[in-house]
């Protein structure tokens, strides 16, 4: 999760999460050669002496200062793309998860097998226990098995909402009346933080989201516990 | 616990490769209202249907729409 004073990303915790930094990563490193480039001749134009009033044609310069930008819009724009679709592919989930925002709390439902299905309200500070995080703790969390593929189902029932995990890279909208697809993939058990990132109302800023992910087994035995 | 659970839910289906699924819950709740009205009640395939859409549709609409075919008012074709 985010700590104090951080720059940079989270931790990644999903494939696409690691791609995603690799592909700012990557659009930074052009960015910082490009503005390099353009602050030195600047500089080298502004500081020397030379003066050309009779300048006419520069075949060679207007050459290069045309398709060198051209290519590092492709350089920048094919990794971003590809990336793009691929946040978008579902391949074989083993579990679907839906999620539902409401004014103001997510709810989830686990309805391949029990039909289970909880509120997740965000927990007052006053009730909170040692460890856990003000703003961003609930009640109930949404618990999925690490390393497996879950499709997530968003959607809302009263206004748009947004369903949010940084550290997933996942940012989806919950639209009233439209089911939107997502997969989810998680490399390792944690917990995992977000918040509803589409302004739906005075408390907007108190539906957190927490994600726990654990193993199979445990995962199976907390399904287990809504069947008694 | 007698009771045994399988991980299992529904394919991904190429008739909506996209990131909006609501046509795919919509569609397999329509079929499993449409072969149980053609092959009768007692028909056990239907329930593939059934599995699809109870994985796919929010309960709320669900509920939404068994309520409109007990009254008579649901939108879809069965």
């Amino acid at each position: 999760m985010a700590h104090w004073g951080q720059l940079m990303f989270q931790d990644a915790a999903s494939p696409i999460m690691i791609q995603l930094v690799a592909l700012h990563d990557h659009a930074l490193t052009i960015m910082i050669m490009v503005v390099s480039l353009v602050l030195y001749m600047l500089y080298s134009i502004l500081t020397n002496k030379f003066t050309c009033r009779t300048l006419l044609e520069a075949q060679e310069i207007e050459t290069i200062w045309t398709v060198l930008p051209a290519t590092i819009l492709v350089v920048l724009a094919l990794p971003s793309l590809r990336l793009l679709y691929l946040m978008d592919e579902i391949s074989q989930p083993t579990l679907t998860v839906k999620t539902i925002g409401h004014q103001w709390y997510w709810s989830y439902e686990y309805s391949d097998f029990l039909n289970l299905e909880f509120d997740s309200y965000m927990l007052p500070t006053e009730e909170l226990q040692d460890g856990e995080f003000r703003l961003l703790e609930v009640d109930h969390r949404m618990v999925i098995p690490m390393q497996t593929e879950v499709r997530l189902l968003v959607t809302a029932a009263d206004v748009i909402h947004s369903w949010c995990v940084p550290s997933l890279g996942i940012k989806l909208d919950g639209i009233p009346g439209r089911l939107n697809q997502t997969t989810l993939s998680i490399n390792r058990p944690g917990i995992f933080y977000g918040q509803c990132s589409e302004m739906c109302g005075a408390n907007h800023s108190f539906m957190p989201i927490a994600l726990e992910v654990i193993d199979h087994p445990s995962f199976t035995q907390w399904v287990m516990t809504f069947s008694e | 616990m007698s009771e045994t659970y399988v991980t299992k839910t529904a394919a991904f289906d190429v008739r909506f490769p996209n990131a909006n699924q609501t046509k795919n819950c919509w569609q397999n709740y329509v079929d499993y209202h449409r072969c149980h009205k053609i092959k009768g009640e007692s028909y056990e395939p239907c329930e593939y249907f059934k599995r699809v859409y109870r994985s796919m549709c929010p309960n709320e609409w669900i509920g939404k729409w068994d309520e409109q075919i007990e009254s008579g008012t649901f939108a879809g074709k069965i």
